[in-house]
């Protein structure tokens, strides 16, 4: 696809002291930089190498990514959720970009 | 090409401009690094990240995997380690790597307190049938791994 | 008593699931991935989705919209409904409106005859043909990103329909042609799509397990492909491995092989997208 786009699926309220799972998948190609085009040239690597999210600010889990991880790169992790607030997921592009969403979380 | 040769009368008959090329040859080849096994950079890349410390296979990690992934593009991947996760006693630092792939790295999950539970879930690519390791460090500076060999399989007919 | 047999018929369908080796529930958006086929002249009894052949992890991607990679497409497909392209200013929602009312069906239906064409019009074509000429937009290539999710989006509004294609009438000729290329030998290694989908389905050809090649998940995201693709890319990949020389996608003759692979696939729910190795 032309542009990443991310997905996120985390719940939007929780119990205090909780432990919730979060789900991302982001729309990328993931070129590896091992492949070759149909004139044998080696295809540049291209690759969200870095997956963060913060809670209030604060990083409450990271990835530093490989070019062995597929394509349209899928991540699930949890969090404890202690205090309410907004998270914020950051996937970063060899290219530069930077492809973010935010999401609050109620806490009970 | 000349077969290298240092012994007896071959020495001999080596002219300057020989001896000159061979010495080129022997630093290039100084330079050039040695294909090295793809395990052994695999490794390479634990002892790096363990700074020396041993990583035992003590079943505290756990690597969820197929033992046969029907395509190679995208094998689904589950660790976990068993860990309270509290302020002073969590998992810091996941890094997972494939032992038979042109780079070993897959990729390092960083972990802290507040994740409650060291839990992550991804896909990853494995160009053939390998072992993927785990390597987690320890808030208390301790290291401890696991091993998952996966069977990548090739579809009919080539596809 | 009644009960009784109730759960007897329930413990019957739990072992049935357990046999033929599902791990999980069926997958989202479906209540079947097996039916019985009802052309008398069907050349098959049961009729299987591709995903009954499928490992419990390749299964499991399809198990939920969340964590299935199609979904991408269907959401960039969802944004392109709505976005006015052309020089008639116009959306798909323009006319069609809510496709979740409007493409209810659509999807399942699909070859179509066209009167004005005479001929038959797939999903593809007939999504090109509403730009052209509705829009005044240039039509998307096949397999471009915009296609593959307009197609994904559509099809997936008609997620649980039962396939029912028209094969009679003027659909006989094409009909006809989609049978005689599926009964045909071709390529290096001289096998027609009936060879291994039809009298093999269900064994192993390699490491891999044979499909019906059922045509109900598709736009299909491909594990091989890492991203959707048509059931004409996917006719083409396999006359590409069989050696032979492939038709074109959008071709009359993948047109024709469409229509004939949807009706043996009559009366399976519509997966799009589905989740293949």
């Amino acid at each position: 696809m032309a542009k990443s786009k991310p997905r996120v699926k985390a719940p939007k309220a929780a119990g205090k002291g909780e432990v919730i799972t979060i789900k991302t998948l982001i729309s990328h190609k993931m070129e590896s930089g091992q492949r070759k085009d149909k004139q044998g040239n080696l295809i540049p690597r291209q690759i969200i190498h870095n997956f963060t999210a913060k809670f209030n600010g604060e990083t409450v889990f990271s990835v530093d990514i490989e070019p062995a991880i597929s394509a349209n790169p899928y991540l699930q992790f949890k969090m404890r959720a202690d205090e309410p607030g907004e998270f914020e997921f950051i996937w970063e592009d060899d290219d530069g970009s930077v492809y973010s969403k935010k999401q609050k979380l109620s806490v009970t | 090409m000349k077969t290298l040769s240092l012994k007896g009368d071959a020495m001999k008959d080596m002219t300057r401009r020989d001896a000159l090329w061979m010495t080129a040859g022997l630093l290039a080849v100084a330079v050039v690094p040695l294909p090295v096994d793809a395990a052994d950079t695999a490794m390479e890349e634990i002892r790096q990240f363990t700074g020396g410390s041993e990583a035992a296979e003590s079943g505290k990690i756990s690597l969820e995997m197929p033992e046969i992934a029907e395509n190679g593009n995208t094998v689904p991947l589950t660790v976990s380690v068993d860990s309270p996760m509290s302020g002073d006693d969590y998992v810091k630092r996941v890094m997972v790597l494939a032992d038979a792939n042109p780079r070993p790295g897959v990729a390092t999950f960083h972990f802290s307190p507040k994740s409650g539970v060291a839990e992550a879930s991804t896909r990853m690519r494995l160009a053939r049938t390998q072992n993927v390791i785990a390597v987690a460090e320890m808030s208390d500076g301790s290291f401890h791994m696991a091993k998952a060999t996966v069977k990548v399989t090739i579809g009919g007919c080539g596809g | 008593m009644v009960m009784r047999t109730k759960i007897a018929l329930l413990s019957a369908a739990a072992a049935g699931l357990v046999m033929s080796g599902y791990a999980f529930a069926l997958p989202e958006g479906v209540d079947t991935v097996q039916v019985t086929a009802t052309a008398k002249d069907h050349p098959l009894g049961e009729l299987y989705s591709g995903w009954h052949f499928r490992t419990p992890e390749t299964q499991a991607l399809q198990q939920d919209d969340f964590e299935n990679p199609g979904f991408l497409w269907v959401e960039q497909g969802a944004e392109l409904w709505e976005t006015v392209d052309g020089s008639e200013q116009k959306s798909c929602a323009s006319c069609h409106e809510d496709a979740a009312d409007s493409m209810a069906t659509t999807g399942a239906q699909m070859p179509k005859w066209n009167e004005a064409l005479g001929k038959p019009v797939n999903l593809e074509q007939q999504i090109n043909m509403c730009r052209s000429e509705r829009m005044g937009a240039k039509p998307w290539k096949w397999e471009s990103s915009e296609l593959l999710s307009m197609t994904s989006f559509v099809r997936n509004q008609s997620r649980g329909t039962p396939v029912e294609v028209q094969i009679d009438g003027p659909m006989t000729p094409w009909f006809e042609k989609g049978k005689d290329l599926y009964n045909t030998r071709v390529g290096q290694l001289d096998l027609a799509c009936v060879n291994c989908h039809q009298n093999y389905y269900g064994q192993s050809i390699r490491a891999d397990r044979l499909s019906q090649g059922q045509s109900n998940g598709f736009p299909t995201y491909r594990l091989k492909w890492q991203k959707i693709g048509s059931l004409h890319r996917r006719f083409k990949g396999c006359m590409d491995q069989v050696r032979a020389e492939p038709y074109k996608v959008g071709s009359d003759e993948f047109l024709a092989l469409e229509l004939y692979v949807n009706w043996r696939g009559q009366g399976l729910p519509v997966e799009a997208p589905a989740v293949r190795q």
